[in-house]
């Protein structure tokens, strides 16, 4: 317990998965996350765990929807045209209320886009890429260490509200080495998986379970009609609001605030350190659940009149949630992809170029 | 009546009196030999069994066995996930040619390449009935349906897909075979391609698959009587009944 050791971010995902008692992994190579499926391909039988290769990311998010309806803690991990292709699977698990956890290591899109890092996902994993109402919570880790106690408490809130939890990493977390310690992170005891399917003379009562993904065809367990669901399914996101979670630096005493996430919430933390040495009053407010998103706090740093700039590896996604949030009371600012410290796939959005820019605005 | 002793009728796990299908229609024929075959082997009660989207599954929904209703196609993934998992479970799909010769082929092909050990029953009623008769990828050739309105033509549509033949050929399948329902030796050849092919999982041999033709009267435009004749002249010249594998073991 507690033993620290030195891997990449896709490692990482590895060994959290582990200390959260992780039984399945099913996946599909895919550049910049290939480190994790090997690990899960290396580790997993080693202990007795399952590994299975797909035949495509939506046989991936399929067989999570099999084995987490079995009953066990399953999950995959992708980066960006995978991740669209399990868009289908995302609505299914959510709808059939089953529980697993899908890490996606971005890289730049659209279409096949590129193998290096970015952040151009945002959207389709915060607002949902498949069809129907339906809402995940979504953690973004902006280290090793953090990716690797994020995957315990992605397991954790997937179980806890019966739906899919994605991890949002990215080609830099992905690839970058850092030091870990694989510390276990005690959770509250969730209720027995009744509802799973195991055989029928398996079951605690001998009564059969179905479970399926047509809520408005198929009477569930919630009652016999579509809106019986819809009024259970509104509960469920309204309920996964409550796990709403930031950080911030300089909360006090800032008039902006950068505003970013995953690998660029360190460029932009060793940014606003500068900035601080030189006497700007900048902080940092980074969201680490995407959604539900830190609405609250900015909408409160909005009415006392603090400016945002959202530092984000893109064309500008997030900054409509900042916007939104912050309901007209204050100027939001925008450093995205195009301002990469080399104009090309491997540019990144750098501390020294962030710094500039803040001091454009103050 | 305490004398009296059930020795023909609707197995007693299946919940409902009546299943729905259009008049004639042979899926609910299948899922019950199927259900049948599993009583007989004694299998039902540790057995999760997988729906395929399309009139075949719909039985299932009204069986007391766990079942579970995954997306479009993708009952083999499902399936493999859950056998992976839960290795004593009895885990098998009853699909339709669309669902697994069309969107689910891909899932197909994967769990036979991976010599998956689960049990795959096919429906072939050469359309899709659900949603009214269109082309599927076994449709017959000249074969009218609603998206192939002047018949099946190979320069458009190509030609009907031999899952049972196309099974055969993985190394990773222990058995497939095709039979149909257009006479009493049929429906007894049927009961015991299924029952050979959950022994092979029982065995824990490799993936085995069963494709059943199936009369589907309301988009075949045809009475269930000429639909059998239609079935023994047409389709099985085209798709032979029989099987195509049967190994106990693969090296």
């Amino acid at each position: 317990m507690g033993e620290r050791i030195f891997v990449r971010g896709n490692e990482a995902i590895g060994w959290g998965a582990l200390n959260a008692d992780c039984d399945a992994f099913f996946g599909y190579p895919i550049t910049p996350q290939n480190e994790s499926t090997e690990w899960f391909a290396r580790e997993f039988p080693k202990k007795g765990k399952i590994f299975v290769q797909s035949e495509s990311e939506t046989g991936s998010i399929s067989m999570l929807f099999g084995a987490s309806g079995a009953g066990v803690r399953c999950m995959t991990s992708t980066s960006s045209p995978g991740w669209g292709l399990m868009q289908e699977g995302m609505s299914h698990l959510s709808a059939a209320d089953l529980p697993c956890v899908i890490v996606l290591v971005q890289r730049g899109g659209p279409g096949a886009g590129t193998t290096r890092h970015a952040q151009t996902d945002y959207n389709s994993v915060v607002k949902g890429g498949g069809p129907g109402d339906y809402n995940n919570i979504v953690l973004a880790p902006a280290s090793c260490q953090e990716i690797h106690d994020f995957m315990q408490q992605a397991f954790y809130l997937a179980d806890k509200y019966c739906n899919p939890v994605v991890v949002l990493s990215d080609g830099i977390l992905g690839q970058i080495r850092e030091p870990v310690k694989l510390n276990k992170i005690e959770f509250e005891e969730l209720p027995y998986k009744d509802w799973a399917v195991r055989g029928r003379d398996n079951q605690k009562n001998c009564a059969r379970n179905f479970i399926h993904s047509a809520p408005g065809l198929i009477p569930t367990r919630l009652g016999m009609n579509y809106e019986d669901w819809l009024v259970h399914a509104h509960k469920k996101f309204e309920s996964m609001l409550s796990e709403v979670k930031y950080e911030t630096l300089h909360e006090k005493d800032s008039d902006l605030f950068l505003v970013a996430f995953g690998y660029c919430a360190r460029s932009s933390e060793e940014a606003v350190n500068m900035a601080r040495k030189q006497g700007l009053k900048v902080g940092l407010i980074r969201p680490i659940t995407l959604w539900p998103f830190p609405e609250k706090i900015i909408n409160e740093k909005a009415k006392k009149g603090c400016d945002f700039l959202v530092v984000e590896d893109n064309l500008g996604q997030m900054i409509h949630d900042v916007k939104a949030s912050a309901e007209g009371n204050s100027k939001v600012h925008f450093y995205g992809i195009l301002s990469r410290h080399q104009p090309n796939d491997g540019g990144m959005l750098m501390p020294g170029q962030i710094l500039e820019n803040i001091k454009k605005i103050l | 009546m305490s004398d009296r002793k059930k020795i023909f009728g609707t197995p007693d796990i299946i919940l409902a009196p009546s299943f729905m299908a259009c008049p004639g229609c042979q899926h609910p024929t299948i899922g019950r030999i199927a259900v049948e075959a599993m009583m007989e082997l004694g299998i039902d009660g540790k057995t999760v069994a997988i729906m395929g989207v399309g009139c075949t599954g719909g039985l299932l929904g009204m069986t007391n066995i766990d079942v579970m209703l995954p997306a479009h196609g993708r009952g083999p993934d499902a399936a493999s996930a859950i056998k992976r998992v839960r290795p004593d479970t009895i885990v098998w799909t009853l699909q339709g040619d669309g669902d697994s010769m069309a969107i689910g082929a891909g899932p197909f092909v994967g769990a036979l390449n991976r010599g998956e050990k689960i049990t795959i029953i096919m429906g072939n009623n050469t359309n899709y009935g659900t949603t009214g008769g269109q082309l599927s990828p076994t449709t017959m050739m000249n074969q009218t349906t609603t998206t192939s309105p002047n018949g099946r033509a190979s320069e458009n549509e190509g030609y009907p897909v031999h899952a049972a033949e196309m099974a055969a050929t993985f190394k990773g399948c222990a058995y497939s075979a095709r039979s149909a329902l257009t006479s009493p030796a049929g429906y007894k050849k049927t009961k015991k391609y299924i029952k050979t092919a959950f022994q092979k999982q029982i065995d824990n041999v490799g993936l085995s698959f069963v494709e059943v033709i199936s009369a589907c009267p309301l988009n075949w435009r045809k009475p269930p009587v000429e639909c059998l004749e239609w079935i023994d002249n047409v389709v099985l010249k085209e798709l032979p009944v029989g099987e195509y594998k049967n190994v106990d073991r693969i090296e």
